[in-house]
């Protein structure tokens, strides 16, 4: 399976949105969380339906309209969305009234609130009956979308596929995740998660869509050769054979991966399984990150794979994104490799 | 040639039945599963009518064959009980050589959980442990933890027809040469979130719903879960496995038209259906049973009835909508009906459309109204349609030795 990678729209904590500059200005957060900068949706969206949709729903249509634009492509064949959390913020409004026997349940955040809500009101919005689908599998919901996706290209069902990854963190949420240990404890500047030597990850949000299709065409960032989800590996030595396996499924050898894009977080309870498999299957390999600039979410791999794709289009690596690097003159293939507190692993190999 | 797609395991709790065999009896009596809430009457405070389990949480527990411990939703348990069931009677063994996955569906997980002890989550720490049953993916985790399933698990929320594109999925996944063996289905319990949120669409009916007749007056909310086992050619000669029938098609479109309500000519429902037809390679004729989606609202069996009617011309299958047997189960809707269907297969007899008795005047056409017995059923289209117009249907045929 292969797809090209022919536009991407990312509404992040960064500023992606534009589509044209690739993290030479870095924004630093000191909050709770890493919170989108997000578009004057006046440009994108009918501000009577602006009104009307929330945040989560706007960021979508918004993030796969820029990515649409940018493919030149007015109609994909089918539209997928991977999202762990849905439209958090209806959910919450829900169930802030519910346990009120008295209360009347107010329809808009219940629709709104069911996941597949940011898919359908895309196809809404579009026009567009082809497939439609929507993942919702913690850290693997933007893996399990990617995989359709693929598997659409194959079938010859479609020739360009809409995935994406999106999520929103809310103050519920955020505290609620909190008391269960997940989040970290102390005020952290984003950029400095790396040095913090605490439990926790700092949370973020964001969403990513990106035309996979099965042509190539000048607007080609770079393709997918694969996706693989691990589910409660054993140990890293199960991680480590996935990642042999995936590699050699692709037809390439160890030597050929340049750079290894890992999830590391500054939860200094999971990232050493990072580290370990670095050193071990990477030792004079680049060594990369992401999330001090998106935070933690489910599907922050979507914020990884635009990092991806830019590094091979542009063949250049930002500063901000290397934890070790070692000379290249040509980049040719990238392996992502995210986990989420060494229950959701997955693996996405990209190549130029 | 592509894979072809077993099914080799049923498994099914509803408001008809704790498990398969029960779910048979009262489709052979005609027994609707449908009344006032009961078993949850205390916390359920609704006057509709619904389909619920017949179980209380202790019961479910003994069901699942787990000790008691916090964590578990009802959407867990009922779905620990049904792919448990669809395992063992698909005499499912582990095996290094098999590639398992779990492909499991919900519209909104562990709710019935998260809504009761919501406002301690936000001001104590006395209920922690079900903070993680809010989201989607934790009852295929439990699931997928008890049944030891593991190189592959993910979920599907796509509306009322989550589950079907769960069996989609799962069977895409097969041909692709990407599993062996999939389990999938979908689970979904009853809460005030389900109550509350289609009463304020105003479309549940003060009285148990009648699909495809004049009279409809909206939904009947059912909770349940649903689960198959699909399995390769290879998997199934390696086992020697019975094989129930064979899922032969299946297509997903989107109307693309409104968040909650179906386009006056059901086109999302026309493009589905043609897409599972076109992908079985079978002529229109040689469907002998519709298993309708049929919700019995107003906009839902017009949209379905026309789609159905310009599919199929002059050659309109036998339909029925089984919902007034088991609810409007969401979720599971479309692996519960989709086990219907293959009871139908196996035992060549027709549902009945209960609740019908006078013909819509915008159709030709009248759903089966008496369960027909000894008739030939060979291939069977299933029917689940979501809000957000995500539209799914399934065929099913029967394989001959």
């Amino acid at each position: 399976m292969t797809a090209y990678i022919n536009g991407i729209g990312l509404i992040s904590p960064q500023k992606t949105a534009e589509g044209k500059d690739f993290l030479t200005e870095i924004i630093e957060h000191n909050a709770d969380y890493l919170k989108c900068l997000e578009p004057d949706y006046k440009k994108y969206l009918d501000p009577l339906l602006a009104r009307r949709l929330s945040r989560l729903i706007r960021m979508g249509i918004t993030s796969a309209k820029l990515c649409l634009d940018q493919a030149g492509i007015s109609m994909p064949d089918a539209i997928i969305t991977g999202t762990g959390l849905g439209s958090i913020e209806d959910t919450e409004k829900i169930l802030g009234t519910i346990h009120l026997d008295k209360v009347l349940l107010n329809p808009t955040p219940f629709i709104q609130s069911t996941y597949n809500t940011i898919s359908s009101q895309i196809a809404i919005n579009l026009k567009c009956s082809g497939y439609n689908s929507t993942y919702v599998h913690r850290s693997f919901s933007f893996e399990s979308g990617l995989l359709d996706a693929l598997m659409q290209l194959e079938e010859k069902s479609a020739i360009n596929v809409l995935v994406g990854g999106i999520d929103e963190m809310s103050m519920n949420h955020l505290s609620l995740i909190r008391r269960l240990g997940h989040w970290k404890m102390e005020p952290v500047n984003n950029l400095e998660i790396l040095k913090s030597k605490t439990k926790g990850a700092l949370p973020g949000e964001g969403s990513g869509y990106f035309i996979l299709s099965s042509e190539k065409n000048e607007k080609s960032y770079a393709r997918i050769l694969s996706v693989k989800t691990i589910y409660k590996p054993d140990s890293t030595d199960e991680v480590e054979k996935e990642i042999r396996n995936i590699i050699t499924s692709a037809g390439l050898t160890m030597q050929d991966v340049d750079i290894f894009l890992t999830g590391m977080n500054g939860d200094q309870d999971f990232d050493p399984i990072y580290y370990t498999l670095a050193e071990k299957l990477f030792t004079d390999k680049t060594l990369l990150y992401f999330k001090h600039l998106c935070g933690e979410y489910h599907t922050s791999t979507g914020f990884a794979l635009w990092v991806a794709a830019n590094i091979l289009k542009r063949q250049v690596i930002p500063p901000v994104l290397i934890i070790k690097i070692t000379p290249l003159t040509n980049i040719r293939n990238i392996l992502i490799y995210n986990q989420y507190r060494n229950v959701h692993h997955s693996l996405i190999l990209v190549a130029a | 040639m592509p894979r072809r797609i077993f099914i080799t395991g049923l498994g099914i709790i509803s408001g008809i039945g704790n498990n398969l065999r029960e779910t048979m009896n009262s489709l052979l009596q005609s027994r609707s599963g449908i009344g006032k809430i009961s078993y949850r009457k205390n916390y359920l405070t609704e006057d509709v009518p619904v389909s619920e389990v017949k179980c209380s949480e202790e019961d479910l527990f003994r069901l699942a064959d787990i000790t008691y411990s916090e964590g578990y939703s009802r959407t867990a348990l009922m779905g620990i009980i049904a792919a448990k069931e669809a395992w063992t009677h698909a005499n499912s063994v582990h095996s290094p050589e098999l590639r398992t996955g779990l492909i499991s569906a919900t519209i909104v997980g562990g709710m019935d959980k998260c809504e009761l002890y919501y406002q301690d989550f936000l001001h104590n720490d006395s209920r922690n442990i079900y903070i993680n049953t809010y989201d989607c993916a934790d009852s295929t985790e439990k699931i997928a933890d008890l049944l030891g399933i593991r190189d592959f698990l993910t979920t599907i929320s796509t509306a009322c027809s989550s589950s079907a594109n769960a069996l989609l999925f799962g069977a895409r996944m097969i041909r692709h040469g990407l599993l062996d063996r999939v389990v999938t289905g979908g689970t979904e319990a009853l809460t005030k979130y389900h109550l509350k949120g289609f009463n304020a669409l105003k479309i549940l009916d003060e009285e148990p719903c009648k699909p495809f007749d004049a009279r409809r007056n909206g939904i009947t909310l059912g909770e349940g879960a649903a689960y198959l086992v699909l399995e390769s050619e290879e998997s199934v000669k390696t086992s020697n496995k019975q094989i129930l029938c064979e899922l032969i098609g299946w297509g997903n479109a989107c109307e693309a038209f409104h968040q909650t309500a179906s386009s006056p000519d059901g086109i999302g429902a026309y493009l589905s259906m043609k897409k599972a037809l076109d992908l079985s390679g079978l002529n229109p004729g040689t469907v002998d049973y519709i298993n309708a989606h049929g919700t019995g609202t107003d906009i839902n069996d017009i949209a379905e009835g026309l789609a159905i009617e310009r599919l199929f011309g002059q050659d309109i299958p036998l339909v029925s909508s089984t919902k007034p047997f088991t609810g409007h189960t969401t979720s599971a809707a479309g692996a519960a009906e989709a086990i219907l269907s293959i009871l139908c297969i196996q035992h060549q007899m027709i549902l009945p459309n209960l609740n019908f008795s006078k013909p819509m005047k915008e159709l030709t056409f009248t759903p089966v109204t008496k369960l027909l017995r000894n008739v030939p059923v060979n291939t069977v289209m299933s029917n689940s349609f979501g809000f957000g117009g995500n539209d799914t249907s399934l065929i099913f045929r029967r394989v001959t030795r």
